[in-house]
């Protein structure tokens, strides 16, 4: 077993748990600012009782976010110390640009936020809310360009010593994959906002309760969720599978499961990959499409996995496969629901309409299951490299940590998450149940 | 340049210890000076607008040390490997208390989440003194620059010595205390009624237990590890330090006697910069010195970023740590005034 394995099964854990959080936070952040601003603009209490309901949403998710958060930013220490030293000189800026730039304003908000209402003035108050989301999206940025130079390296030089060295600022921090990988990931937190947000609109309507509130929820939720899943496909999705293409080849040949490559590759909808015999069973393709997305002509040659050396392909190709598919498909059925969703709002019979208030209620889930898949096939696809190209994974993790203790850390993680989720999930579900408080109940 | 950014990421640090410190002081007697559930909930108010961004110092101050000097970063995070991990879950435990005892809807949830948070809390005091203890003392640094450090050992102040040993636990002890007595400044000063009256009284009780405790911490110290004291004299600025380190608890003396409560607050502020900022001034150039070689211990210069990436960093620190500041006055102008008994329920 290979020397970092347990500190990977530690960091998939509390990355992947830990992003859950933001994922919604980020999202809800902007909606909120929108409920504010209709109330402010239409002086109405509705959308401001709504806004209250979903900063008691935001706040819990928060707190979550955040001590999830600190366990990540420590674990570059106790468990990646090799690739620290490598590359902290450069990605250690963005880190800590992060905690003075972003957190700071979004924590200090929060606060002023979720306590200040009756101390601030309608309009102080949405700023409050303002500077919040805007805190919320530049600490998205900062770790999605720390995560970029890992997975496209530029602006730095080898030292003689051995590490990477900050040589130029502007390009490290605006990596062209960054801004792609942002605008994506973005979007992606945003749809998941809306469809949570509406399917808290379809429960309470579903249960006749809230009319009023669920109306604005179904609405605004359904018109979010429309706009980004069109976004999130074109052009960000799109473009950020250029990036890969055009940087990471072999990850492209994993992820769309081309073992032989050559011209007018073909792009595979359904199929299994089946590594041992070098081929993908029962796909269902579409000719010359894998070239023309990837390289935008039909005859652009795309390169398979057995074009790269056996120690330069990504470990899991099974794994980034279905994860890779499962974010496309899903990304695919969420346009479809939004586009259903958003005819019914349009000619006014959504509410009404049970069937899709069941499908808008019982779609939340799938949001957090894209962009974990999303996540993983990013992830997965860099390997076997830790920083792309420079520096390999396995000499990555701290080697004077005993992997017992490694072991020991993933249990005490695993188990306290476990009574987390539990707690967070039923505290979520009262409040849910519960509704939005008409104002003046305080 | 790396003396510079030793000396901020030290300031960040004891920024975190006093801000922070004052919300896990609040913990630790938040069972003590709350009996009720009302009363609880006004400690928690008390806190609850700012102990998030307090906490963001620590992450700050750590995204800043890494960024300086990522060597030192990743080699004593490394080696406190199972200690973190604990504070971590500690801290995890403490904020998530602080969150799901607000919307606790039976009392035998919010008994149980003030108990985490108390609990919590105190640990975390101890381990905050136990790390400052560690980074005095020193620890078994090989010459790799790599150690690892066993929780405890055989109680004995140097060698093979673990994170735990007499000095570093005298040095919680006099943390755990020094902040449940700076928390319950905090609270007489934020806080009316039943909950004001129990903390200024626990406060003047607290304080006379910490000035021994501090001579004993102090010489203690001196016996451990007599080159901070050797530095201290022989860098007059560091004098500074210790002025305002004897101000601040001279402050707290007279100020509680004239009852004058933010002033009192602020002086122990003042006395917890100066313990820290003394501790790293007599420390430097070390960040973590070996208990094995001299030699091998981990200097500011030996484990700094390249100069470029530090120069470059200290042109978005100065706008971005002043920003930050801004926004700490303005929420604390914003929250001004005392919590009392109506203000909890205004929690969105
Ligand atoms: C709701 C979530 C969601 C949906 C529906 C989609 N994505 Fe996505 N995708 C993400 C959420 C996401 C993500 C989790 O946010 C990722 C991971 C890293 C990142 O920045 O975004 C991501 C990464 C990601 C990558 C980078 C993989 C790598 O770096 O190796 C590509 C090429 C795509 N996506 C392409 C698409 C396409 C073509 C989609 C539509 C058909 C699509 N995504 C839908
Ligand atoms: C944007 C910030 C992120 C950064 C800086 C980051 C960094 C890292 C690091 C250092 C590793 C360990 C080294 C390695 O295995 O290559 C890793 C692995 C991994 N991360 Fe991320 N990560 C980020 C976001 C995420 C998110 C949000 C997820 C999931 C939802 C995720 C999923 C994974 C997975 C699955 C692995 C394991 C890959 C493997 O070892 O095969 N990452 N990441
Ligand atoms: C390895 C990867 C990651 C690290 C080291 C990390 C670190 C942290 C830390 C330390 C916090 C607590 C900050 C606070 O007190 O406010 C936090 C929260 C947060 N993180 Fe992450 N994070 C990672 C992945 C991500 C990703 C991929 C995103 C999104 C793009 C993200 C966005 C956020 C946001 C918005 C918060 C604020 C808390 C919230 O809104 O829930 N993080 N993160």
């Amino acid at each position: 077993m290979d020397q970092v394995f347990w500190h990977r099964i530690q960091f998939i854990i509390t990355v992947t748990y830990h992003y859950l959080f933001p994922q919604l936070t980020m999202g809800l952040a902007l909606l909120i600012v929108v409920m504010k601003g209709l109330s402010l603009k239409n002086r109405d209490a509705l959308y401001n009782e709504s806004a209250r309901f979903w900063a008691r949403i935001f706040g819990l998710n928060f707190a979550m976010g955040v001590v999830t958060g600190i366990p990540l930013e420590f674990q570059f220490g106790t468990n990646w110390s090799r690739f620290s030293d490598y590359a902290g000189d450069v990605i250690g800026q963005t880190l800590a640009m992060e905690g003075v730039f972003a957190f700071f304003l979004e924590s200090a908000f929060l606060g002023l936020f979720l306590y200040g209402e009756r101390k601030l003035s309608a309009r102080g108050h949405f700023a409050a809310a303002f500077a919040l989301f805007l805190g919320s999206w530049i600490s998205g940025y900062f770790i999605i360009a720390t995560n970029a130079f890992m997975q496209h390296p530029v602006g730095y030089t080898l030292g003689e010593d051995g590490r990477l060295h900050l040589a130029d600022f502007a390009a490290f921090v605006l990596n062209p994959w960054a801004l792609w990988q942002y605008a994506h990931n973005m979007a992606a937190s945003v749809l998941t906002a809306g469809f949570v947000v509406a399917a808290v609109g379809a429960y309470w309507s579903l249960m006749g309760k809230h009319a009023r509130h669920a109306r604005v929820n179904l609405r605004l939720g359904m018109i979010t969720a429309a706009v980004s899943s069109v976004l999130l496909v074109f052009p960000t999705g799109d473009e950020h599978g250029k990036m890969v293409a055009r940087h990471q080849p072999a990850t492209l040949a994993a992820m769309e499961g081309v073992f032989q490559g050559g011209p007018f590759a073909e792009l595979a909808i359904i199929g299994q990959p089946d590594v041992a015999a070098r081929k993908l069973e029962n796909p269902i393709v579409l000719p010359g499409m894998l070239s023309f997305l990837a390289y935008g002509t039909f005859g652009s040659v795309v390169q398979g996995i057995d074009d790269f050396p056996e120690a330069d392909r990504p470990g899991n190709i099974e794994l980034l496969y279905y994860a890779y598919h499962i974010m496309a498909g899903l990304g695919t059925l969420f346009m479809l629901t939004a586009a259903v969703g958003g005819f019914l709002l349009w000619k006014g019979r959504l509410e009404r309409t049970r069937w899709m208030l069941w499908i808008l209620l019982l779609a939340f889930p799938f949001p957090y299951i894209a962009t974990t898949a999303g996540w993983w096939t990013a992830e997965l696809g860099r390997q076997p490299w830790i920083v792309y190209g420079l520096l390999r994974t396995e000499a990555g993790g701290s080697s004077s940590v005993h992997p017992g203790n490694v072991v020991f850390s993933i249990l005490g993680f695993s188990g306290l998450y476990i009574l987390l989720s539990f707690l967070f999930v039923d505290h979520l579900r009262r409040q849910i149940v519960a509704g939005p408080e008409p104002s003046g109940s305080h | 340049m790396e003396a510079l950014w030793f000396a901020i990421a030290s300031l960040m640090l004891a920024a975190y210890a006093i801000l922070d410190g004052f919300d896990f002081g609040a913990g630790v007697l938040h069972r003590v000076v709350a009996r009720t559930d009302e009363e609880r909930k006004v400690v928690l108010a008390a806190i609850g607008p700012v102990w998030d961004g307090n906490e963001v110092w620590l992450i700050a101050a750590g995204g800043v040390l890494f960024m300086a000097f990522p060597r030192a970063y990743s080699a004593a995070f490394s080696g406190f490997y199972m200690p973190l991990m604990m504070v971590l879950w500690l801290l995890i435990l403490r904020g998530i208390s602080i969150e799901f005892r607000l919307h606790a809807d039976n009392p035998i949830g919010r008994e149980l989440w003030d108990s985490v948070f108390s609990l919590a809390s105190a640990l975390l005091a101890i381990v905050l003194g136990a790390a400052i203890g560690n980074v005095a003392r020193g620890v078994p640094v090989d010459a790799n620059g790599e150690f690892v450090a066993p929780l405890f050992t055989n109680f004995l102040a140097s060698g093979r010595c673990g994170v735990l040993d007499w000095y570093t636990v005298l040095v919680g002890l006099f943390a755990l205390i020094l902040l449940a007595a700076h928390g319950a400044l905090y609270l007489a000063w934020k806080t009316a009624g039943p909950v004001h009256d129990r903390a200024w009284r626990l406060a003047g009780v607290l304080w006379r237990v910490v000035v021994p405790l501090w001579l004993a911490a102090t010489a203690a110290t001196s016996w451990v590890q007599w080159e901070i004291f050797a530095n201290l004299i022989a860098r007059p600025w560091s004098w500074l330090l210790v002025a305002v380190m004897v101000a601040g608890l001279v402050g707290v003396v007279q100020f509680m006697r004239q009852g004058r409560e933010l002033a009192a607050f602020l002086s122990s502020c003042g006395f917890m910069l100066g313990v820290l900022g003394a501790t790293m001034a007599g420390n430097y150039p070390y960040w973590l010195r070996s208990t094995l070689d001299p030699a091998y211990g981990l200097t500011a210069a030996g484990t700094a970023a390249s100069a470029h990436g530090l120069r470059l960093a200290l042109a978005w620190w100065i706008p971005g740590i002043l920003l930050a500041v801004g926004y700490f006055c303005y929420l604390f102008r914003s929250m001004r005034g005392k919590v009392n008994q109506e203000i909890p329920a205004q929690r969105v």
